[in-house]
């Protein structure tokens, strides 16, 4: 046993808090904090700068793709160590919906042509996806959905109804789980991947905003629109192998254990300045407690993610630990959110950045803690729940 | 990086679940803990044969020269088989204390015994007013010329019964709770001026009160420097708990396995139990909690052990975040196997009771959450902007 890096590690950890430090633009920085500030969506331009200047550096926007796509051929050791610097340093997030989502399925069931059209503008930066596949009526049962292509000669026809899609209002492309078969012995074999461009004639977005006041999701309603055929990635009817695939393609930094950690760090820093019984937050034993416990977990999943990288460095190949791995790291963001929000007392009620409030009242820091909170109770609704996730781990793992 | 055993760390473990599987089957640890001295001495020796005793102590005097890896994979095993002969206080706690102490006399003499199986030492630190706190002692020894006499009380003692040798903590100097002034005293556990009150644990342990009256002993027993104990002893206790819990992973592992195995098993309403979705989150539950249990048992052993605060905040970090897990798979495992879990003669309350007792060896819960926050929460910097208040100030 052994967890401490090589010394290719260290200067593979040196190369990168480099990188960053001289590539990551403080107007992007400032731009980001601003509309944290003003309780705004971050616009397309602060999702996919840093995106795009990843996107020149070796592969270093798609660490997990194979190097013969242009991938970054990180070992796991040096993909944890990406994600702790970027974390670190605070880095905005890579939208994963076209690298980590989509791109997997184009270059594992993709031809040629789909894999030179799409792969590069996913690489760079420039093409900006989302993900459509959860319906109205059709949310933990995925499999149920009901959103058709029926083809016509050389284009499928779509109609129906996608909802909670995160970013659609900036995206250029959605990928979709889309019923080509609606008389198929069972649900999972009557669908389709197919690849959409949003330009297309009658497909409107129409926003949702979430409870923190954040348009974050829409609704994408197809009518009639016009897909050609050569956009449908590898068989007709097999898209739901294809999504089930995905799920256990990309687990590397779902626990968000480098995240987490600032955040703790931050929490810590708050508490030491919020005062309670004329002392700092931090002195009371009810809060410590509250930390302590936080940090604990999150040590425990930071040696529980290692194990499943040790694991896949070993070729020991990825499992369903993967849902392990989601339902405590949500845990760890709900938990850290909700301590953030705890620690500004009073100061978690102002909403600010609202037409009704523009004059920002409480400590810097306490801006909008709440929202925050409020958010992330998506976390574990989304990707999954973590009910759904248990259901797989009963019945892939412990084979109940 | 990688969590991979060594050749010589994956024999060991070889050996000793072989021996747990062998010679330690379910019925023989029945009759083993209902006999009166609730040990089986051949076991020692058979622990001797196989160089377990020599773990701990260095290769210059014929030990192993073990490391937190080593008593990990030993006494995760043992857990597994509730293995009731004092490997853990006597060659994971008293030997590691004599091996970092003993000067080179006392080293020549002691260590070759316990490494063959003859001497078995224990060490006596607890108290009835100290709790987990190593420096609370009023067990007194006051020096008369080449003799100290030592009196006090200690607790909850270990294997006592089954040991040839103490070693026990007294207060030389210094108020009841000051760190400086213990000093460790070797005696033979025959000694006139020990008195034994011996029972067993709830789980099937055996441990002692020592009454200590007027107990004589020479001061070249004296072991390590005298009122300098503390900080050794502190580190000795530190790699112990580790050794406890590792001891637990391997039980939770049990507990969690056997609950898996008897869900599948039991029917009602015409079902394994197992396909109620309320038992599934249960077990899935469980089988978090293991994992991370084991994770943070993990992060300790591969620490930096030898920074005392590296060490102190891995040690009670991992036993607090483990002794949350003991209870939540304990519990459960007793809930799920509905009256069978409440049986005696049924093992999954064995390992519950086990369990539940490793989670106080050592400190609790409490306790090491209080020690981890002290290491992890002072001198943070309050967050910039903590001064611009803003609205009307
Ligand atoms: C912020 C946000 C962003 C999202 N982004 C996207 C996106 O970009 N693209 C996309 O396609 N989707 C997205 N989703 C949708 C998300 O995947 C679904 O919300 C999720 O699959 C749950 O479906 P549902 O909301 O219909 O809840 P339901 O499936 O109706 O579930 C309701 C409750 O019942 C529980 N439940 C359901 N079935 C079971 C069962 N069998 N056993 C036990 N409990 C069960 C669930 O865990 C949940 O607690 C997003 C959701 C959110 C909140």
């Amino acid at each position: 046993m052994d967890t401490t890096f090589s010394s290719e590690d260290i200067a593979f950890q040196n190369e990168v808090r480099d990188f960053i430090a001289n590539n990551y633009p403080q107007s992007l920085r400032d731009s980001i904090a601003e509309k944290k500030r003003n309780n705004e969506e971050l616009s397309r331009e602060d999702l996919t700068t840093w995106h795009k200047i990843l996107g020149k550096n070796k592969g270093w926007s798609v660490p997990g793709w194979p190097e013969q796509y242009g991938g970054a051929g990180f070992t796991p050791t040096q993909k944890y160590i990406f994600e702790q610097e970027c974390a670190r340093a605070e880095c905005v997030i890579v939208a994963p919906f076209g690298p980590q989502m989509c791109a997997p399925v184009i270059y594992t069931f993709g031809n040629e042509e789909q894999k030179a059209k799409h792969l590069p503008g996913i690489l760079s930066g420039e093409v900006f996806w989302c993900q459509g596949y959860s319906e109205p009526g059709s949310g933990s049962d995925l499999a149920s959905l009901k959103t058709t292509a029926v083809k016509e000669g050389d284009h499928y026809i779509i109609n129906g109804q996608k909802t909670w899609t995160t970013l659609a209002q900036h995206a250029d492309w959605i990928f979709c789980l889309v019923r080509t078969n609606p008389d198929a012995a069972k649900p999972q074999e009557g669908i389709s991947f197919i690849l959409i461009d949003m330009k297309t004639p009658g497909i409107e977005v129409r926003p949702i905003y979430l409870m923190d006041g954040i348009n974050e999701v829409n609704e994408v309603w197809f009518d009639n629109v016009k897909v050609p055929a050569e956009n449908l990635i590898g068989q007709e009817n097999m898209g739901w192998t294809y999504a089930k695939f995905l799920l256990a393609h990309e687990r590397s930094g779902i626990a968000q254990v480098a995240r987490s950690k600032k955040a703790i760090e931050r929490i810590k820093q708050i508490a030491a300045a919020e005062m309670s019984y004329g002392e700092p937050l931090i002195q009371d034993p009810a809060f410590q407690r509250k930390i302590a416990e936080a940090e604990l977990e999150l040590t425990s999943l930071e040696y529980t993610e290692l194990r499943t990288l040790a694991k896949d460095s070993a070729g020991k190949g990825p499992g369903p630990e993967s849902s392990l791995l989601k339902i405590k790291g949500t845990d760890m963001q709900q938990k850290l959110t909700e301590l953030a929000m705890e620690a500004v007392g009073y100061y978690a009620n102002p909403h600010m950045g609202t037409s009704l409030s523009n004059e920002y009242v409480g400590p810097d820091y306490s801006t909008n803690l709440s929202g925050s909170y409020f958010n992330f109770r998506k976390a574990s609704i989304y990707g999954g729940s973590n009910e759904i996730q248990r259901n797989i781990i009963a019945k892939m793992v412990l084979g109940l | 990086m990688h969590f991979e055993l060594t050749e010589e760390q994956t024999l060991l473990e070889n050996m000793v679940t072989a021996f747990v599987r062998d010679d330690y089957n379910w019925e023989t640890r029945e009759k083993i803990v209902k006999t009166e001295e609730g040990w089986k001495p051949e076991n020692w020796s058979k622990f001797a044969e196989l160089g377990l005793l020599s773990v701990p102590f260095s290769e210059d005097h014929g030990g192993l020269g073990g490391t937190a890896v080593d008593s990990m994979v030993v006494m995760e095993q043992f857990g597994k088989g509730l293995v009731v002969e004092p490997f853990m206080p006597s060659i994971l706690l008293s030997g590691n204390l004599i091996s970092k102490l003993a000067n080179e006399s006392q080293a020549n003499e002691i260590i070759p015994k316990i490494i063959e199986g003859e001497s078995r030492y224990v060490f006596a630190y607890a108290e009835p007013q100290s709790r987990f706190d190593l420096s609370d002692v009023k067990t007194s020894a006051t020096k008369d010329g080449d003799e100290y006499t030592l009196n006090g009380f200690k607790s909850v003692v270990f294997g006592a019964s089954m040991a040839t040798h103490i070693i026990i903590a007294a207060r030389t100097s210094g108020d009841q709770r000051s760190e400086d002034g213990i000093t460790l005293f070797l005696a033979d556990i025959k000694s006139n001026g020990i008195t034994l009150q011996t029972y067993p644990t709830i789980d099937e342990y055996r441990a002692s009160e020592v009454v200590i009256e007027n107990l004589k002993i020479s001061s070249d027993m004296v072991l390590g420097e005298v009122d300098k104990a503390y900080s050794v002893v502190e580190e000795v206790i530190d790699l112990a708990t580790i050794a406890a819990c590792s001891e637990a992973v391997g039980i939770l592992q049990v507990l969690k396995d056997s609950t898996i195995d008897y869900c599948k098993q039991r029917k009602q309403f015409g079902q394994p139990i197992s396909k109620n979705q309320a038992i599934q989150h249960k077990l899935v539950d469980m089988m978090i909690e293991y994992e991370q249990a084991k994770s943070i048992l993990y992060a300790a052993v591969t620490a930096d052990l030898s920074n005392a605060d590296e060490r102190k905040k891995a040690v009670s970090g991992a036993k607090a975040r483990i002794g949350q897990s003991i209870k939540f798979v304990g519990e459960s495992a007793i809930q799920l196997h509905g009256g069978m879990g409440m049986v005696d003669e049924y093992m999954i309350s064995h390992y519950f009771k086990r369990a539940t007792m490793l989670g106080v060896l050592f400190g609790n819960v409490d306790f090491h959450m209080k020690r981890f926050v002290g290491l992890t929460q002072s001198n943070i910097e309050p967050i910039d902007g903590s001064a611009t208040i803003r609205g009307g100030y």
